[in-house]
């Protein structure tokens, strides 16, 4: 998971999430590595990759949420992302996510992302960027010609999300 | 509204969801074929339509849904004619007359330019 904890959650209009940022993640050591040919030292920054799955969870279970979890809520498009700090090790990402709108067919959301660096706690929360994502209810949107069939099962909320939600104090329907 | 400041208005709507150029945006031009939307684009435009305009668009309103799934509306690949008269009823805006010579399911959503968009919004706002 790209999340940690649900912190707040107002059922059908917004979430909010943190990701605690930590050297302990293997991937903080290969993003950036050192690179002693050129004299470079390492940078273990969160990938921004990683910072918009973070938000695209964070928005996705808010989606998901909203109907009781029987959807398969899938992120389908990234309208628009902007990420203007890096987050290192020992700071604390924040996503807010908004429902702008939903229907049957899927879902819009606005999020914000803040960073709170634990060196600087005076600062407190800065953001740091914001996200427009669209999600598809998977078995509404089989398109205009047709498309795949995908299993009858909820694939998408699974054992990770299902443990995420418990921690945070929010129910799962079984 | 009249109909440049509607089309004014979709074309901003179609260049934030399709990122496409506005010069591109022109009444004739097809939201798949030249301007490259996919599925998922059409929900979007939409929700944005929506939003635009200060209207609420229902589910299959504006784009067809349902067709392809539905036997009697395709055989062996082509929207048979129940289909396209359904099509025809539910989808009064649309210019259905090149697709009927050459009825494929995969070419349903070709059938949406710009202009179709635009003579849904002029219905939609005038009620």
């Amino acid at each position: 998971m790209w999340i940690d904890r649900v912190v707040e959650l107002v059922p059908r209009q917004r979430l909010v999430a943190v990701k605690n940022v930590s050297l302990a993640e293997e991937h903080l050591h290969d993003h950036f590595a050192p690179d002693r040919a050129r004299g470079l030292a390492a940078v273990p920054v969160m990938p921004a990759s990683l910072i918009l799955e973070g938000m695209a969870q964070a928005a996705g279970i808010l989606v998901g949420h909203a109907e009781g979890f029987k959807h398969k809520v899938i992120l389908a498009k990234i309208g628009r992302a902007e990420i203007e700090h890096d987050a290192g090790p020992g700071m604390t990402l924040r996503y807010t996510a908004k429902i702008e709108r939903i229907d049957d067919q899927g879902a819009a959301t606005r999020g914000t992302i803040e960073l709170l660096d634990h060196a600087r706690p005076v600062t407190g929360y800065v953001t740091i960027g914001s996200v427009e994502m669209m999600f598809s209810h998977l078995d509404n949107n089989m398109g205009m010609a047709g498309g795949p069939e995908f299993p009858a099962h909820n694939f998408v909320f699974g054992d990770g999300f299902k443990t995420l939600l418990r921690m945070s104090g929010v129910a799962f329907p079984e | 509204m009249t109909r440049d400041e509607i089309l004014g208005k979709v074309r901003g709507v179609l260049v934030e969801a399709l990122a496409a150029d506005e010069e591109e945006v022109t009444p004739q031009a097809s939201l798949v074929r030249d301007l490259g939307a996919e599925s998922i684009d059409f929900l979007d435009i939409v929700f944005k339509l929506e939003q635009a305009f200060g209207i609420k668009i229902g589910q299959g309103e504006l784009f067809p849904e349902g067709v392809a799934q539905d036997p009697r509306y395709v055989q062996s690949g082509k929207v048979t004619a129940e289909g396209i008269a359904a099509m025809k009823a539910r989808l009064p805006h649309v210019d259905f007359t090149a697709f009927e010579k050459d009825p494929q399911v995969s070419r349903v959503a070709e059938v949406f330019t710009v202009d179709t968009v635009v003579r849904f919004i002029e219905k939609k706002v005038s009620k």
